[in-house]
């Protein structure tokens, strides 16, 4: 549970997705997805492996294009978007992938710095190098600044990604499976953070996961997704007195072991 | 998953379309390519870093090689010149093959080796584990800062190092001859000169650039599309020098073609 109550503005929406298809080939992966992200809200969205979580926040951050439905972020309609008025949405919307997508040719501090040379050219060094400083402490790995990417562990990296993306200061949080394959402590580590994100920088987020112990210390409300749509929606303990036998299965699978 | 709910179709057979959509997104991804060079801003220090990176570390293999090249082709010519009592010839017979021919093409085969696999390996992992799309998210264009710089650095360089080739392969050339035939370096390149059209030096540019800009768009394209995990950065690699060779003696053939019927 969080150590604190996020403020969350019910009447402001920041993400909208309406009826939402995507199909590679003959793999029907969404197949009407509906979803509401209010601003200052954490949503964290459970699935099984390969029912299109992913291929669901890359159409929200545009990587992706739907087949058919709405995706409005920040009041703009994402697919629509021509790459000028995609690049400026994108400086508001973080996306944290799973495995970090760190630079490997780059330092720690030069991934850091790297998002805010392209997009503030005009930005002093100093000030970058204060910025970078801040996030890094912020994810708690000021020490790992000039080393390589190929030197962190799995759950630093992680951290670093999260880092990058902050930089930028963006409204919006998209995290991708940020505790897969972490050990339990390493994941309240990042559990925390997240939480933390979401009190400092005051961002909305959506946090896809497999895991439920993530699920219920980050997420404001749970939507759980079954054969690309959303099953059932609302806060853990809601959810999870359901007696869905996918529910069951996932609450089994992570808590009775 | 269930999937397959229509069988697919295909307009004549599976392979067959797939190589015409590639041809068609290969063009894509060379206008793609000429619509992005010259808009700014330009990747200046990152151009010179690729330039760096590809004609600078080539030097060493380029410099063996060539060097080689030169030395053994000279050795093994001068038997059937001998034959008519004719090695004073030898200097602009070797030029002539030099820059006509072996030059751009033992160029073109050593950076398509060199530059080609490393290219498309590094691409294809930075495909994979998503730090292209990484870059995408945080507002960075990753095809002019990645593609369009490595095509431009590898056709400005292939010409450079063309010319270096020839120039350290007619130094083993000059080797050879100075040790048998006791010639002069200045008569050794008065001679080797003096049948060497500016066609040649044209024809000889042309290939070079046409190569670079060969090896940068097949080894930027396999790396940038690459898939299917970690696999896919040896098989990006390695596809890379394959198409790339093919497509180099492919261009060869044309350009000689060319040159040949202007002569
Ligand atoms: N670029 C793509 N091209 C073709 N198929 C894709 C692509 N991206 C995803 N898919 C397919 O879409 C389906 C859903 O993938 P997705 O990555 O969204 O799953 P996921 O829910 O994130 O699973 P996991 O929890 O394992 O990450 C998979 O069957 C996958 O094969
Ligand atoms: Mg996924």
């Amino acid at each position: 549970m969080k150590s604190f109550t996020p403020e969350i503005d019910y009447d402001n929406t920041v993400i909208s997705i309406g009826d939402l298809y995507k199909s590679f080939g003959t793999n029907h992966v969404l197949r009407g997805v509906d979803l509401k992200l209010h601003k200052g809200e954490n949503i964290v969205v459970l699935g099984r492996s390969g029912t299109g979580k992913s291929v669901l926040i890359k159409i929200i951050a545009g990587l992706l294009k739907p087949d058919a439905g709405t995706v409005n972020v920040l009041g703009e309609e994402v697919p629509q978007l021509g790459p000028i008025a995609l690049r400026e949405l994108r400086m508001k919307v973080g996306f944290c992938f799973q495995n970090g997508a760190l630079y490997d040719s780059m330092t720690v501090g030069e991934n850091l710095a790297f998002p805010l040379k392209r997009n503030e050219p005009n930005m002093k060094a100093e000030q970058r190098n204060k910025l970078v400083d801040i996030v890094l402490d912020a994810v708690g790995l000021s020490h790992t600044i000039d080393q390589m990417p190929a030197e962190l562990s799995g759950g630093q990296r992680k951290r670093i990604g999260i880092g990058r993306t902050l930089i930028l200061r963006p409204e919006i949080m998209l995290y991708d499976e940020p505790t897969a394959g972490l050990d339990p402590i390493t994941c309240t580590e990042i559990n925390n953070l997240i939480n933390e994100v979401q009190r400092r920088f005051k961002t909305s987020s959506i946090i896809i996961t497999h895991d439920l112990t993530c699920a219920r210390a980050t997420g404001d409300e749970i939507a759980v997704m079954k054969e690309g749509k959303f099953i059932k929606q609302g806060k853990f303990d809601e959810v999870f007195t359901d007696n869905d036998e996918l529910i069951r299965e996932f609450y089994d699978y992570n808590f009775t072991q | 998953m269930e999937s397959n709910d229509q069988p697919e179709k295909y307009v004549i057979s599976k392979g067959v379309d797939a190589f015409f959509i590639s041809v068609h997104d290969i063009f894509r991804f060379i206008a793609r390519f000429f619509r992005e060079v010259l808009r700014p801003p330009l990747e200046v220090k990152e151009f010179i870093r690729q330039c760096y990176m590809i004609g600078y570390k080539s030097l060493a293999l380029i410099t063996l090689t060539g060097f080689i090249t030169g030395l053994v082709f000279t050795k093994q010519s001068r038997p059937s010149l001998a034959e008519f009592g004719a090695t004073s010839w030898l200097p602009s017979l070797i030029s002539i093959a030099v820059i006509r021919a072996l030059a751009p093409l033992v160029t073109a085969l050593i950076c398509a080796g060199k530059v080609g696999s490393g290219i498309g390996a590094e691409l294809a992992s930075m495909k994979v584990t998503e730090q292209i799309d990484a870059m995408e998210v945080s507002a960075i264009n990753p095809f002019k800062y990645l593609v369009v710089t490595r095509i431009m650095a590898c056709t400005v360089c292939l010409p450079l190092l063309m010319a270096y080739t020839a120039l350290v392969g007619m130094m083993g050339s000059y080797l050879d001859i100075h040790l048998n035939e006791q010639t002069s370096i200045t008569a050794f390149f008065n001679k080797a000169f003096n049948d060497i059209a500016f066609l040649d030096l044209f024809a000889s540019l042309t290939k070079a650039l046409t190569y670079g800009f060969t090896i940068g768009v097949v080894s930027c394209y396999l790396g940038y599309n690459a898939t299917q995990g970690t696999t896919g950065v040896g098989k990006a690699a390695n596809v890379s020098v394959v198409v790339s060779m093919f497509l180099i003696f492919i261009e060869e053939i044309i350009i000689v073609q060319i040159v040949n019927s202007i002569r």
